[in-house]
Protein backbone atom coordinates (compact mmCIF):
# COMPACT_ATOMS: atom_id res chain seq x y z
CA UNK A 1 0.00 0.00 0.00
CA UNK A 2 1.32 3.38 -0.98
CA UNK A 3 -1.09 5.44 1.15
CA UNK A 4 -3.75 5.29 3.86
CA UNK A 5 -6.47 6.06 1.32
CA UNK A 6 -9.69 4.10 1.82
CA UNK A 7 -10.09 3.97 -1.95
CA UNK A 8 -6.68 2.36 -2.29
CA UNK A 9 -7.52 -0.21 0.40
CA UNK A 10 -10.71 -1.21 -1.34
CA UNK A 11 -9.10 -1.42 -4.76
CA UNK A 12 -6.10 -3.33 -3.43
CA UNK A 13 -8.37 -5.86 -1.74
CA UNK A 14 -9.94 -6.63 -5.10
CA UNK A 15 -13.39 -5.21 -4.43
CA UNK A 16 -15.13 -3.22 -7.13
CA UNK A 17 -14.80 0.36 -5.92
CA UNK A 18 -17.55 2.95 -6.16
CA UNK A 19 -16.98 6.69 -6.25
CA UNK A 20 -19.34 9.52 -6.97
CA UNK A 21 -19.12 13.26 -7.03
CA UNK A 22 -20.27 16.37 -5.30
CA UNK A 23 -20.21 19.68 -7.15
CA UNK A 24 -19.73 22.46 -4.59
CA UNK A 25 -22.30 25.30 -4.52
CA UNK A 26 -21.91 28.66 -6.23
CA UNK A 27 -21.94 30.54 -2.97
CA UNK A 28 -21.12 30.32 0.72
CA UNK A 29 -23.56 27.48 1.43
CA UNK A 30 -21.73 24.82 3.42
CA UNK A 31 -25.05 23.11 4.20
CA UNK A 32 -25.46 22.32 0.48
CA UNK A 33 -22.16 20.44 0.53
CA UNK A 34 -23.32 18.50 3.60
CA UNK A 35 -26.71 17.71 2.03
CA UNK A 36 -25.16 16.38 -1.18
CA UNK A 37 -22.43 14.43 0.60
CA UNK A 38 -24.83 12.98 3.19
CA UNK A 39 -26.78 11.23 0.40
CA UNK A 40 -23.59 9.35 -0.45
CA UNK A 41 -22.83 8.08 3.06
CA UNK A 42 -22.43 4.32 3.08
CA UNK A 43 -22.94 3.98 -0.68
CA UNK A 44 -19.60 5.12 -2.09
CA UNK A 45 -15.94 4.74 -1.15
CA UNK A 46 -14.90 8.24 -2.19
CA UNK A 47 -16.58 11.51 -3.07
CA UNK A 48 -14.96 13.49 -5.88
CA UNK A 49 -15.21 17.18 -5.20
CA UNK A 50 -15.01 19.11 -8.44
CA UNK A 51 -12.70 22.10 -8.91
CA UNK A 52 -14.58 24.99 -10.56
CA UNK A 53 -16.22 22.47 -12.88
CA UNK A 54 -17.06 23.69 -16.40
CA UNK A 55 -14.90 26.73 -15.57
CA UNK A 56 -17.62 28.23 -13.34
CA UNK A 57 -16.67 29.73 -9.99
CA UNK A 58 -17.77 27.55 -7.07
CA UNK A 59 -16.76 26.98 -3.48
CA UNK A 60 -13.19 25.69 -3.67
CA UNK A 61 -12.72 21.96 -3.90
CA UNK A 62 -10.37 22.06 -0.91
CA UNK A 63 -12.89 23.87 1.33
CA UNK A 64 -15.71 21.49 0.35
CA UNK A 65 -13.38 18.49 0.84
CA UNK A 66 -12.69 19.64 4.40
CA UNK A 67 -16.42 19.88 5.13
CA UNK A 68 -16.95 16.37 3.75
CA UNK A 69 -13.97 15.00 5.64
CA UNK A 70 -15.37 16.46 8.87
CA UNK A 71 -18.52 14.44 8.18
CA UNK A 72 -16.41 11.29 8.28
CA UNK A 73 -16.62 10.64 4.55
CA UNK A 74 -13.72 10.25 2.11
CA UNK A 75 -13.42 13.24 -0.20
CA UNK A 76 -11.34 13.08 -3.38
CA UNK A 77 -9.75 16.46 -4.08
CA UNK A 78 -10.05 17.36 -7.74
CA UNK A 79 -7.47 19.86 -8.97
CA UNK A 80 -7.26 21.49 -12.40
CA UNK A 81 -4.15 23.02 -13.90
CA UNK A 82 -6.26 25.84 -15.36
CA UNK A 83 -6.56 27.83 -12.13
CA UNK A 84 -3.31 27.26 -10.25
CA UNK A 85 0.41 27.35 -10.80
CA UNK A 86 2.68 24.75 -9.22
CA UNK A 87 3.17 26.79 -6.04
CA UNK A 88 -0.57 27.08 -5.39
CA UNK A 89 -1.12 23.40 -6.23
CA UNK A 90 1.52 22.13 -3.85
CA UNK A 91 0.43 24.35 -0.97
CA UNK A 92 -3.18 23.23 -1.41
CA UNK A 93 -2.09 19.59 -1.55
CA UNK A 94 -0.20 19.97 1.73
CA UNK A 95 -3.18 21.81 3.17
CA UNK A 96 -5.58 19.11 2.02
CA UNK A 97 -3.46 16.33 3.46
CA UNK A 98 -3.16 18.22 6.74
CA UNK A 99 -6.96 18.02 6.92
CA UNK A 100 -6.93 14.26 6.36
CA UNK A 101 -7.65 14.36 2.63
CA UNK A 102 -5.50 11.61 1.14
CA UNK A 103 -6.87 11.05 -2.36
CA UNK A 104 -6.86 13.42 -5.29
CA UNK A 105 -7.55 13.66 -9.01
CA UNK A 106 -5.23 15.60 -11.36
CA UNK A 107 -6.93 17.27 -14.33
CA UNK A 108 -6.24 19.95 -16.92
CA UNK A 109 -9.78 21.36 -16.55
CA UNK A 110 -12.31 22.78 -18.98
CA UNK A 111 -11.16 25.81 -20.92
CA UNK A 112 -12.34 29.17 -19.45
CA UNK A 113 -14.30 29.67 -22.67
CA UNK A 114 -16.96 27.25 -21.42
CA UNK A 115 -17.58 28.97 -18.10
CA UNK A 116 -18.81 32.22 -16.62
CA UNK A 117 -15.40 33.92 -16.76
CA UNK A 118 -14.40 33.45 -20.41
CA UNK A 119 -12.22 36.57 -20.06
CA UNK A 120 -9.98 34.85 -17.49
CA UNK A 121 -6.43 33.74 -18.27
CA UNK A 122 -5.84 29.98 -18.03
CA UNK A 123 -2.75 29.29 -15.91
CA UNK A 124 -1.51 25.96 -17.34
CA UNK A 125 1.89 26.25 -15.69
CA UNK A 126 2.02 22.44 -15.72
CA UNK A 127 -0.32 19.92 -17.35
CA UNK A 128 -2.18 16.98 -15.82
CA UNK A 129 0.57 14.46 -16.63
CA UNK A 130 3.16 16.70 -15.00
CA UNK A 131 0.82 17.25 -12.02
CA UNK A 132 0.61 13.48 -11.47
CA UNK A 133 4.39 13.28 -11.51
CA UNK A 134 4.70 16.22 -9.12
CA UNK A 135 2.29 14.69 -6.58
CA UNK A 136 4.04 11.32 -6.88
CA UNK A 137 7.42 12.90 -6.20
CA UNK A 138 5.99 14.80 -3.23
CA UNK A 139 4.92 11.41 -1.83
CA UNK A 140 7.73 9.09 -2.94
CA UNK A 141 10.74 11.38 -2.86
CA UNK A 142 9.41 13.83 -0.29
CA UNK A 143 10.42 16.66 -2.59
CA UNK A 144 8.70 19.71 -3.95
CA UNK A 145 8.54 20.10 -7.71
CA UNK A 146 11.30 22.69 -7.40
CA UNK A 147 13.57 20.08 -5.80
CA UNK A 148 13.64 21.12 -2.10
CA UNK A 149 12.83 18.58 0.62
CA UNK A 150 9.35 18.61 2.18
CA UNK A 151 9.12 18.51 5.95
CA UNK A 152 6.13 16.18 6.25
CA UNK A 153 5.39 15.02 2.69
CA UNK A 154 1.71 14.51 1.80
CA UNK A 155 0.89 10.87 0.99
CA UNK A 156 -1.70 11.26 -1.73
CA UNK A 157 -3.36 8.39 -3.61
CA UNK A 158 -3.20 9.84 -7.09
CA UNK A 159 -5.91 9.74 -9.71
CA UNK A 160 -6.31 11.13 -13.20
CA UNK A 161 -8.91 11.09 -15.94
CA UNK A 162 -8.96 9.24 -19.24
CA UNK A 163 -11.28 9.81 -22.14
CA UNK A 164 -11.40 6.73 -24.39
CA UNK A 165 -13.79 8.54 -26.73
CA UNK A 166 -11.82 11.63 -27.74
CA UNK A 167 -9.75 11.79 -30.90
CA UNK A 168 -7.42 10.53 -32.13
CA UNK A 169 -8.61 7.14 -30.82
CA UNK A 170 -5.29 5.47 -31.63
CA UNK A 171 -3.61 7.80 -29.10
CA UNK A 172 -5.97 7.13 -26.24
CA UNK A 173 -4.18 4.10 -24.84
CA UNK A 174 -0.82 5.84 -25.31
CA UNK A 175 -2.07 8.88 -23.39
CA UNK A 176 -3.04 6.57 -20.53
CA UNK A 177 0.43 5.04 -20.73
CA UNK A 178 1.92 8.50 -20.27
CA UNK A 179 -0.09 8.97 -17.07
CA UNK A 180 0.96 5.53 -15.84
CA UNK A 181 4.56 6.42 -16.55
CA UNK A 182 4.09 9.64 -14.56
CA UNK A 183 2.93 7.54 -11.60
CA UNK A 184 -0.86 7.63 -11.55
CA UNK A 185 -2.55 5.15 -9.16
CA UNK A 186 -6.14 5.19 -10.40
CA UNK A 187 -8.13 6.43 -13.38
CA UNK A 188 -11.69 7.65 -13.62
CA UNK A 189 -12.90 7.58 -17.21
CA UNK A 190 -15.17 9.89 -19.16
CA UNK A 191 -18.87 8.86 -19.10
CA UNK A 192 -19.31 5.62 -21.00
CA UNK A 193 -22.29 5.31 -23.36
CA UNK A 194 -20.56 3.64 -26.28
CA UNK A 195 -19.66 0.41 -24.50
CA UNK A 196 -18.32 -1.26 -27.65
CA UNK A 197 -15.77 1.51 -28.12
CA UNK A 198 -14.88 1.42 -24.43
CA UNK A 199 -14.25 -2.35 -24.64
CA UNK A 200 -12.04 -1.77 -27.64
CA UNK A 201 -10.05 0.77 -25.62
CA UNK A 202 -9.80 -1.65 -22.68
CA UNK A 203 -8.50 -4.30 -25.06
CA UNK A 204 -5.71 -1.89 -26.02
CA UNK A 205 -5.10 -1.17 -22.33
CA UNK A 206 -4.81 -4.91 -21.55
CA UNK A 207 -2.63 -5.57 -24.60
CA UNK A 208 -0.05 -3.29 -23.01
CA UNK A 209 -0.59 -4.63 -19.51
CA UNK A 210 -1.60 -1.19 -18.27
CA UNK A 211 -4.60 -2.63 -16.39
CA UNK A 212 -2.13 -4.26 -14.03
CA UNK A 213 -0.39 -0.97 -13.31
CA UNK A 214 -3.37 1.29 -12.68
CA UNK A 215 -6.87 0.85 -11.26
CA UNK A 216 -9.48 1.87 -13.81
CA UNK A 217 -12.87 3.10 -12.63
CA UNK A 218 -15.48 3.25 -15.38
CA UNK A 219 -17.30 6.59 -15.60
CA UNK A 220 -21.08 6.35 -15.56
CA UNK A 221 -23.61 9.17 -15.90
CA UNK A 222 -27.34 8.36 -15.87
CA UNK A 223 -29.36 10.37 -18.37
CA UNK A 224 -32.45 12.09 -17.02
CA UNK A 225 -34.21 12.71 -20.31
CA UNK A 226 -33.89 12.47 -24.06
CA UNK A 227 -33.02 16.19 -23.99
CA UNK A 228 -29.99 15.45 -21.84
CA UNK A 229 -29.00 12.57 -24.14
CA UNK A 230 -29.10 14.90 -27.15
CA UNK A 231 -27.20 17.60 -25.28
CA UNK A 232 -24.46 15.15 -24.26
CA UNK A 233 -24.25 13.84 -27.79
CA UNK A 234 -24.12 17.18 -29.58
CA UNK A 235 -22.77 19.76 -27.19
CA UNK A 236 -20.25 18.15 -24.86
CA UNK A 237 -16.76 17.87 -26.41
CA UNK A 238 -15.29 14.38 -26.32
CA UNK A 239 -18.59 12.66 -25.45
CA UNK A 240 -19.77 9.65 -27.46
CA UNK A 241 -23.51 8.91 -27.16
CA UNK A 242 -24.65 6.37 -29.78
CA UNK A 243 -27.81 7.19 -31.77
CA UNK A 244 -29.57 4.07 -30.52
CA UNK A 245 -29.38 5.34 -26.92
CA UNK A 246 -30.90 8.68 -27.89
CA UNK A 247 -33.61 6.78 -29.76
CA UNK A 248 -34.24 4.49 -26.79
CA UNK A 249 -34.59 7.46 -24.43
CA UNK A 250 -36.91 9.20 -26.88
CA UNK A 251 -38.94 6.03 -27.35
CA UNK A 252 -40.49 6.13 -23.87
CA UNK A 253 -42.97 8.71 -22.52
CA UNK A 254 -41.41 11.77 -20.89
CA UNK A 255 -42.35 10.74 -17.34
CA UNK A 256 -40.61 7.37 -17.80
CA UNK A 257 -37.40 8.68 -19.35
CA UNK A 258 -35.59 9.10 -16.03
CA UNK A 259 -36.23 5.44 -15.17
CA UNK A 260 -35.12 4.43 -18.67
CA UNK A 261 -31.90 6.40 -18.15
CA UNK A 262 -31.25 4.54 -14.91
CA UNK A 263 -31.98 1.20 -16.59
CA UNK A 264 -29.44 2.02 -19.31
CA UNK A 265 -26.85 2.91 -16.71
CA UNK A 266 -27.52 -0.32 -14.75
CA UNK A 267 -27.17 -2.38 -17.93
CA UNK A 268 -23.89 -0.58 -18.67
CA UNK A 269 -22.55 -1.30 -15.18
CA UNK A 270 -23.57 -4.97 -15.47
CA UNK A 271 -21.80 -5.34 -18.79
CA UNK A 272 -18.68 -3.51 -17.57
CA UNK A 273 -18.43 -5.75 -14.50
CA UNK A 274 -17.39 -8.44 -16.94
CA UNK A 275 -14.64 -6.41 -18.60
CA UNK A 276 -11.21 -7.42 -17.38
CA UNK A 277 -9.35 -4.44 -15.96
CA UNK A 278 -12.44 -2.49 -14.84
CA UNK A 279 -11.90 -2.18 -11.09
CA UNK A 280 -14.89 -0.09 -10.14
CA UNK A 281 -17.30 2.65 -11.09
CA UNK A 282 -17.32 6.40 -10.91
CA UNK A 283 -20.93 7.65 -10.85
CA UNK A 284 -21.32 11.20 -12.06
CA UNK A 285 -25.01 11.88 -11.45
CA UNK A 286 -24.97 15.53 -12.43
CA UNK A 287 -27.41 17.43 -10.16
CA UNK A 288 -29.02 14.06 -9.52
CA UNK A 289 -26.98 12.97 -6.50
CA UNK A 290 -30.03 11.62 -4.66
CA UNK A 291 -30.32 8.86 -7.26
CA UNK A 292 -26.84 7.50 -6.55
CA UNK A 293 -27.85 5.28 -3.57
CA UNK A 294 -30.60 3.69 -5.66
CA UNK A 295 -28.27 3.09 -8.61
CA UNK A 296 -25.55 1.59 -6.40
CA UNK A 297 -28.08 -0.67 -4.72
CA UNK A 298 -29.80 -1.81 -7.92
CA UNK A 299 -26.36 -2.42 -9.47
CA UNK A 300 -25.68 -4.91 -6.67
CA UNK A 301 -22.78 -2.91 -5.32
CA UNK A 302 -24.05 -2.64 -1.72
CA UNK A 303 -23.00 -2.96 1.02
CA UNK A 304 -19.69 -1.17 0.62
CA UNK A 305 -16.77 -3.21 1.97
CA UNK A 306 -15.25 -0.99 4.65
CA UNK A 307 -16.30 1.46 7.28
CA UNK A 308 -16.15 5.13 6.46
CA UNK A 309 -13.08 7.06 7.54
CA UNK A 310 -12.62 8.40 11.03
CA UNK A 311 -14.00 11.94 11.19
CA UNK A 312 -11.01 13.19 13.14
CA UNK A 313 -9.25 15.91 11.19
CA UNK A 314 -6.07 17.89 11.24
CA UNK A 315 -3.76 15.06 12.25
CA UNK A 316 -1.98 14.93 8.96
CA UNK A 317 -1.74 11.20 9.36
CA UNK A 318 -5.04 10.07 7.93
CA UNK B 1 6.75 37.64 -38.06
CA UNK B 2 4.88 39.90 -35.67
CA UNK B 3 1.27 40.26 -36.72
CA UNK B 4 -1.09 43.11 -35.98
CA UNK B 5 -4.50 44.50 -36.82
CA UNK B 6 -5.52 48.11 -37.08
CA UNK B 7 -7.60 49.53 -34.24
CA UNK B 8 -11.13 50.65 -35.09
CA UNK B 9 -11.23 54.12 -36.66
CA UNK B 10 -13.47 55.47 -33.86
CA UNK B 11 -10.83 54.63 -31.24
CA UNK B 12 -8.13 56.43 -33.23
CA UNK B 13 -10.35 59.47 -33.79
CA UNK B 14 -11.00 59.65 -30.04
CA UNK B 15 -7.31 59.72 -29.11
CA UNK B 16 -6.43 62.29 -31.82
CA UNK B 17 -9.16 64.78 -30.87
CA UNK B 18 -6.94 67.06 -28.75
CA UNK B 19 -4.34 67.39 -31.55
CA UNK B 20 -4.18 69.21 -34.87
CA UNK B 21 -0.82 68.21 -36.41
CA UNK B 22 -0.20 64.48 -36.62
CA UNK B 23 2.74 62.44 -37.79
CA UNK B 24 1.38 59.15 -39.10
CA UNK B 25 4.29 56.71 -39.11
CA UNK B 26 4.19 53.31 -40.81
CA UNK B 27 6.75 50.52 -40.66
CA UNK B 28 8.15 48.60 -43.59
CA UNK B 29 8.73 45.31 -41.73
CA UNK B 30 6.29 42.73 -40.29
CA UNK B 31 3.23 44.99 -40.27
CA UNK B 32 3.73 45.68 -43.97
CA UNK B 33 3.74 41.96 -44.68
CA UNK B 34 0.56 41.40 -42.69
CA UNK B 35 -1.01 44.46 -44.34
CA UNK B 36 -1.68 46.34 -41.12
CA UNK B 37 0.76 49.24 -40.94
CA UNK B 38 2.84 49.61 -44.13
CA UNK B 39 2.98 52.48 -46.62
CA UNK B 40 -0.34 51.48 -48.19
CA UNK B 41 -2.17 51.30 -44.85
CA UNK B 42 -0.67 54.65 -43.83
CA UNK B 43 -2.24 56.18 -46.96
CA UNK B 44 -5.63 54.59 -46.32
CA UNK B 45 -5.75 55.60 -42.65
CA UNK B 46 -4.58 59.11 -43.47
CA UNK B 47 -7.46 59.58 -45.95
CA UNK B 48 -10.02 58.19 -43.52
CA UNK B 49 -8.86 60.48 -40.70
CA UNK B 50 -8.71 63.48 -43.00
CA UNK B 51 -12.22 62.83 -44.20
CA UNK B 52 -13.60 62.51 -40.68
CA UNK B 53 -11.96 65.61 -39.20
CA UNK B 54 -12.78 67.64 -42.31
CA UNK B 55 -16.45 66.75 -41.91
CA UNK B 56 -16.27 67.80 -38.27
CA UNK B 57 -14.91 71.17 -39.41
CA UNK B 58 -11.60 70.60 -37.58
CA UNK B 59 -9.20 69.56 -40.33
CA UNK B 60 -6.11 67.63 -39.28
CA UNK B 61 -2.68 68.26 -40.69
CA UNK B 62 -1.30 64.77 -41.30
CA UNK B 63 2.28 64.09 -42.35
CA UNK B 64 2.83 60.56 -43.66
CA UNK B 65 6.06 58.67 -43.33
CA UNK B 66 6.96 54.97 -43.46
CA UNK B 67 10.22 53.89 -41.87
CA UNK B 68 12.28 50.87 -42.80
CA UNK B 69 11.94 49.71 -39.14
CA UNK B 70 10.50 51.56 -36.17
CA UNK B 71 12.17 49.20 -33.70
CA UNK B 72 15.65 50.28 -34.77
CA UNK B 73 17.26 53.55 -33.53
CA UNK B 74 19.08 53.99 -36.82
CA UNK B 75 15.87 54.35 -38.85
CA UNK B 76 13.98 56.13 -36.10
CA UNK B 77 16.24 59.16 -36.55
CA UNK B 78 14.39 59.94 -39.76
CA UNK B 79 11.49 61.14 -37.60
CA UNK B 80 13.62 63.70 -35.77
CA UNK B 81 13.34 66.59 -38.29
CA UNK B 82 9.52 66.30 -38.20
CA UNK B 83 9.08 66.32 -34.46
CA UNK B 84 8.92 70.05 -33.81
CA UNK B 85 6.18 70.37 -36.45
CA UNK B 86 3.73 67.85 -34.98
CA UNK B 87 1.58 67.63 -31.83
CA UNK B 88 1.46 63.83 -31.72
CA UNK B 89 2.65 60.68 -33.45
CA UNK B 90 0.25 57.96 -34.52
CA UNK B 91 2.43 54.91 -35.03
CA UNK B 92 1.35 52.08 -37.30
CA UNK B 93 4.19 49.83 -36.10
CA UNK B 94 3.82 46.93 -33.69
CA UNK B 95 4.08 47.60 -29.94
CA UNK B 96 7.88 47.43 -30.18
CA UNK B 97 8.01 50.27 -32.69
CA UNK B 98 5.54 52.42 -30.73
CA UNK B 99 7.70 52.07 -27.61
CA UNK B 100 10.88 52.97 -29.46
CA UNK B 101 9.24 56.16 -30.78
CA UNK B 102 8.20 57.00 -27.20
CA UNK B 103 11.69 56.28 -25.88
CA UNK B 104 13.47 58.41 -28.50
CA UNK B 105 11.07 61.37 -28.54
CA UNK B 106 10.24 62.05 -24.92
CA UNK B 107 8.34 65.31 -25.46
CA UNK B 108 5.83 64.14 -28.08
CA UNK B 109 2.85 61.92 -27.29
CA UNK B 110 2.69 58.71 -29.35
CA UNK B 111 -0.42 56.58 -29.88
CA UNK B 112 -0.65 53.04 -31.25
CA UNK B 113 -2.77 52.69 -34.37
CA UNK B 114 -2.53 48.89 -34.24
CA UNK B 115 -3.27 46.10 -31.83
CA UNK B 116 -0.21 43.84 -31.89
CA UNK B 117 -1.39 40.21 -31.97
CA UNK B 118 1.16 37.42 -32.12
CA UNK B 119 4.21 35.85 -33.70
CA UNK B 120 2.81 33.86 -36.56
CA UNK B 121 2.91 32.72 -40.14
CA UNK B 122 0.72 33.19 -43.17
CA UNK B 123 -1.42 30.05 -43.59
CA UNK B 124 -2.92 31.31 -46.85
CA UNK B 125 -3.37 34.70 -48.50
CA UNK B 126 -5.10 37.01 -46.05
CA UNK B 127 -4.78 34.71 -43.05
CA UNK B 128 -2.15 34.63 -40.32
CA UNK B 129 -1.99 32.13 -37.47
CA UNK B 130 -0.12 32.02 -34.19
CA UNK B 131 3.00 29.87 -34.13
CA UNK B 132 5.33 30.93 -31.32
CA UNK B 133 5.13 32.36 -27.81
CA UNK B 134 8.83 33.05 -27.45
CA UNK B 135 9.19 30.65 -24.51
CA UNK B 136 12.96 30.87 -24.86
CA UNK B 137 13.55 27.11 -24.80
CA UNK B 138 12.28 25.57 -28.02
CA UNK B 139 10.67 22.11 -27.83
CA UNK B 140 9.84 21.76 -31.54
CA UNK B 141 12.47 19.04 -31.91
CA UNK B 142 10.44 16.66 -29.72
CA UNK B 143 7.01 17.64 -31.00
CA UNK B 144 7.36 17.04 -34.70
CA UNK B 145 7.82 20.72 -35.54
CA UNK B 146 4.42 21.75 -34.12
CA UNK B 147 4.45 23.95 -31.01
CA UNK B 148 2.10 22.79 -28.24
CA UNK B 149 2.74 25.93 -26.18
CA UNK B 150 1.46 28.31 -28.79
CA UNK B 151 -0.96 26.04 -30.62
CA UNK B 152 -2.71 24.02 -27.89
CA UNK B 153 -5.41 26.11 -26.19
CA UNK B 154 -4.39 24.62 -22.83
CA UNK B 155 -0.68 24.78 -23.54
CA UNK B 156 -0.45 21.02 -22.81
CA UNK B 157 3.04 19.60 -23.16
CA UNK B 158 1.55 16.11 -22.87
CA UNK B 159 -1.68 16.31 -24.85
CA UNK B 160 -4.14 15.86 -26.33
CA UNK B 161 -6.85 16.60 -23.77
CA UNK B 162 -10.21 14.86 -23.84
CA UNK B 163 -11.76 17.56 -25.99
CA UNK B 164 -9.98 16.82 -29.27
CA UNK B 165 -12.65 16.02 -31.87
CA UNK B 166 -11.96 15.06 -35.48
CA UNK B 167 -8.69 16.96 -35.41
CA UNK B 168 -10.23 20.12 -34.00
CA UNK B 169 -9.94 21.89 -30.65
CA UNK B 170 -12.90 21.95 -28.26
CA UNK B 171 -12.43 25.69 -27.82
CA UNK B 172 -13.23 26.48 -31.44
CA UNK B 173 -13.69 24.24 -34.49
CA UNK B 174 -11.57 26.72 -36.47
CA UNK B 175 -8.56 25.76 -34.34
CA UNK B 176 -6.65 22.62 -35.29
CA UNK B 177 -5.89 20.34 -32.33
CA UNK B 178 -2.14 20.87 -31.91
CA UNK B 179 -1.69 17.35 -30.55
CA UNK B 180 -3.48 15.83 -33.53
CA UNK B 181 -1.03 17.74 -35.75
CA UNK B 182 1.90 16.58 -33.61
CA UNK B 183 0.73 12.97 -33.74
CA UNK B 184 0.16 13.06 -37.52
CA UNK B 185 3.62 14.50 -38.02
CA UNK B 186 5.32 12.00 -35.69
CA UNK B 187 3.63 9.23 -37.67
CA UNK B 188 4.83 10.71 -40.96
CA UNK B 189 8.36 10.87 -39.56
CA UNK B 190 8.18 7.32 -38.18
CA UNK B 191 8.91 8.72 -34.71
CA UNK B 192 5.75 7.84 -32.80
CA UNK B 193 7.85 6.57 -29.90
CA UNK B 194 8.60 10.22 -29.08
CA UNK B 195 4.96 10.67 -28.05
CA UNK B 196 5.32 8.55 -24.93
CA UNK B 197 8.35 10.40 -23.67
CA UNK B 198 6.71 12.64 -21.11
CA UNK B 199 7.79 16.23 -21.49
CA UNK B 200 8.78 17.54 -18.04
CA UNK B 201 7.25 20.57 -16.33
CA UNK B 202 8.56 23.57 -18.17
CA UNK B 203 11.05 26.01 -16.73
CA UNK B 204 9.44 29.32 -17.65
CA UNK B 205 12.50 31.40 -16.76
CA UNK B 206 13.87 31.56 -20.33
CA UNK B 207 10.41 32.92 -21.21
CA UNK B 208 8.65 35.66 -19.30
CA UNK B 209 9.19 33.87 -15.97
CA UNK B 210 12.28 35.86 -15.03
CA UNK B 211 10.88 39.22 -16.02
CA UNK B 212 11.42 41.26 -19.20
CA UNK B 213 14.20 39.73 -21.27
CA UNK B 214 17.26 41.02 -23.05
CA UNK B 215 19.69 39.44 -25.46
CA UNK B 216 23.27 40.67 -25.20
CA UNK B 217 25.77 39.69 -27.88
CA UNK B 218 29.19 40.77 -26.62
CA UNK B 219 30.68 40.25 -30.08
CA UNK B 220 28.31 42.83 -31.53
CA UNK B 221 28.08 45.21 -28.58
CA UNK B 222 29.94 48.47 -28.97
Amino acid sequence: MKTESTLEKILASGHLAVTSECGPPRGAQPQKVREKAEMLRGVVDGVNVTDNQTAMVRMSSLAACIIIRQMGLNPILQMVSRDRNRLAMQSDIIGAYSHGIDTMLCLSGDHPKFGDHPMAAGVHDIDSVQMVEMVKNMRQEGRFQGGEKIDGPPQMFIGAAANPFADPFELRVARLAKKVKAGVDFIQTQCIYNVDKFEKWMQGVRDRGLHEQVYILAGITPMKSVGMARYMKNKVPGMDVPDELVKRMGGVPKEKQAEEGIKICLETIERLKGVEGVRGFHLMAIEWEHKVPEIVERAGLLPRPVEQANPQVGTGNA
Amino acid sequence: MITAERKPLEELIECLKPYRRILLAGCNECVTVCAAGGRKEVGILSSALNMHFMKEGKPLEIKEITLERQCDPEYLEQLAPQMDQVDAVLSMACGCGVQEVARRFKETPVFPALNTKFMGASERPGMWAERCQGCGDCVLGSTGGVCPISRCSKQLLNGPCGGSTLGKCEVNPDIDCAWQLIWDRLKALGKTELYEENLPAKDWRPGRGAGPRKILREDLAS
